[in-house]
């Protein structure tokens, strides 16, 4: 089976009905369904995508984050989940901050387990309950947080081998020339602003 | 007195081995930090990201079509497989559909990267275990495949081929022949490869019921591809949930019965020969459509051709713009998967609408798999380590990104 858009407004609604709490919202895209939820919900709706007998989602595909800095609640963590049975998937989309912990999905799949280190490691979010929130990808002694829009491309330290030490050697980043971070966004289709004279386009008789 | 000698000895059975990050089982720079009883492993700390280089952070700093051959870099083993869910991500988000003639070179390019992955995993697989000569048999035909690569895209590994909109250049009828070919003698060598190692009598003891995976494992873990299949589930994006024209292609999907190391094995050996025939069909049907478009025409997302470039200013412009402005892709996310050799992979692409990704995050079959090492080894001989470490088919590329 595969699955038509009416069979996703279907599930949409399927849902909403059954975990009003934990549903802000859902939106379909591109034919694809993603639900808003709630934080602190998160867990009993992951729990109810998985057990139900219409959602069935039993596998966890991955877990990352999204980095917003200009949202108050900068960060947003993402589920993408899929059903072999039913063949359908599913995004669930939660906000949080870099302070608040999200619920360790671990006790559900244990496979969140890597999936939630990188999210920390990459973005610095917070998971309670989980075993082994460790650092995964990143260097050993690695600080900061790469995936983050403040963080800069070019990193903060860089390794070389010193022969008179013997040793890798940890060093600030010395950049010969300045990174160079080109604006291409033409003028013509990129312009947000309004341009003088616009007003007059459309009223003119 | 005689019960401390007891504990002594108890003890002295206990200890941490380090394997890795330079050894040549670990397939790539894996770091395990195993716990012994005497030879059973009791604990496994894999250390990854060795090889981490970023590709997500750097994929937010270029445009969508500079960000294409970081793809080549995650499954080194078959890297036109991962430009394809790339490629694919960005067309879901434009809408757009890709010409007829480019869709069948995709196809027929993915199922040569799918052979040249199983190649390989299943050559080093059997030298894990102390075979030396299926793999030098494997490589000779992955060298062939490789030179199919290099006569499409220029390189033998790192192509850039496939293009938001189609592929960068038409095959040239020559090098289809070439391809038709190979796919002749291909099942001949695998029978040969066969004959050595299937039926092998230590092939089978080190693998039979070695590193098995039942169905809550392959649930509970996130496991996909070959994984999946080994075990029983006819589990196949190809089929499940097909992309590209992989609906009107006939093939079967090979399932495999105990979901042990061996079964794996069988399954990637019958991938193989799938492969070679959704390759022939792919040929048979590029002959008989004839030449047509490879590259969406006449959109900004194509460059204009070389010789319009001469005489006409504003596909000079265009040129121009698309190499160095790219083109915008609109606002909205996607997760698009694909069917790897390895499992699953797919790519959530956030865009703003603008020239670059917001957010791309690559999802590696092989994450979750050497996630489940601990799962599925623990209790077993450390001999066993190695072979079901090559039988998960992970490659550090895609794993650490």
């Amino acid at each position: 089976m595969i699955l038509t858009a009416e069979n996703l407004v279907d599930l949409a609604a399927h849902i909403e009905d059954r975990m009003p709490d934990a549903v802000r919202s859902t939106q379909i895209r591109v034919g694809e369904l993603t639900v808003l939820a709630e934080r602190d919900h998160i867990l009993a709706l992951l729990r109810f995508l998985r057990d139900d007998q219409q959602c069935n989602f039993e596998t966890l595909i991955d877990i990352c984050g999204v980095d917003y800095p200009e949202r108050t609640e900068r960060f947003e963590v993402v589920y993408h989940l899929l059903s072999m049975r039913m063949n359908h998937r599913i995004r669930i989309r939660i906000r949080t901050d870099e302070e608040t912990a999200v619920p360790s999905a671990v006790p559900i799949w244990p496979a969140a387990n890597w999936f939630e280190r990188e999210a920390f490691d990459m973005f610095g979010l917070q998971f309670s309950d989980h075993p082994d929130l460790r650092r995964i990808l990143t260097d050993y002694g690695f600080e900061g947080f790469p995936l983050r829009k403040d963080f800069p491309l070019t990193g903060q330290y860089e390794v070389r081998y010193d022969d008179l030490e013997k040793r890798v050697i940890y060093e600030p980043v010395k950049l010969v020339q300045e990174y160079r971070n080109f604006d291409f966004l033409s003028p013509w289709e990129g312009m947000t602003t309004v341009i003088p004279g616009d007003e007059k386009a459309g009223g003119g008789n | 007195m005689a019960d401390t000698a007891h504990l002594i000895e108890e003890d002295e059975r206990k200890f941490t081995l380090n394997f890795g990050p330079q050894h040549p089982a670990a397939h790539g720079v894996l770091r395990m930090i195993l716990d012994l009883d005497g030879e059973v492993v009791t604990r496994i700390d894999s250390h990854i990201g060795l090889l981490h280089r970023g590709t997500e952070k750097l994929l937010e700093y270029k445009t969508y079509l500079q960000g294409m051959p970081y793809f080549d870099r995650l499954d080194y083993c078959a890297p036109m497989n991962q430009e394809h869910a790339w490629c694919l991500a960005i067309e879901k988000l434009l809408g757009i559909e890709v010409p007829r003639r480019a869709s069948l070179i995709r196809v027929l390019y993915s199922e040569l990267g799918r052979i040249m992955s199983h190649l390989l995993n299943v050559g080093t697989g059997i030298l894990d275990v102390g075979a030396l000569t299926p793999i030098t048999w494997c490589f000779e035909e992955r060298e062939k495949l490789c030179v199919f690569y290099e006569r499409a895209s220029g390189s033998r590994m790192h192509a850039a081929y496939f293009r938001p909109g189609g592929v960068h250049q038409d095959l040239p009828q020559r090098l289809i022949d070439d391809i038709a070919a190979w796919c002749e003698q291909f099942p001949e060598r695998l029978d040969r490869i066969e004959d050595l190692v299937t039926e092998n009598r230590i092939f089978k003891q080190r693998n039979v019921d070695i590193g098995v995976v039942d169905q809550r494992t392959i649930l509970d873990w996130g496991f996909s591809g070959v994984m999946v299949r080994g075990s029983g589930l006819a589990w196949d994006l190809r089929r499940s949930q097909p992309y590209e024209c992989y609906s009107e292609l006939d093939f079967k999907v090979p399932v495999g019965k105990h979901g042990d190391n061996y079964d794996r094995y069988v399954c990637r050996m019958e991938e193989m020969r799938e492969s070679t025939k959704i390759m022939q069909q792919c040929i048979a049907l590029l002959v008989k459509e004839g030449p047509g478009p490879v590259l969406l025409a006449g959109s900004k997302l194509s460059p204009p051709r070389r010789a319009e470039m001469k005489t006409s200013m504003e596909a000079l412009i265009h040129h121009f713009k698309l190499y160095t402005e790219g083109f915008h892709v609109p606002e909205g996310e996607c997760y698009v998967a694909i069917e790897a050799p390895k499992g699953e992979f797919g790519v959530y692409l956030v865009a703003d609408g603008t020239n670059r990704p917001y957010r791309a995050k690559i999802r590696a079959p092989g994450y979750p798999h050497l996630q489940a090492m601990e799962h599925l080894c623990k209790g077993n001989m450390l001999a066993d380590v190695s072979a079901v470490l090559g039988s998960l088919d992970i490659v550090f590329g895609e794993i650490d990104r």
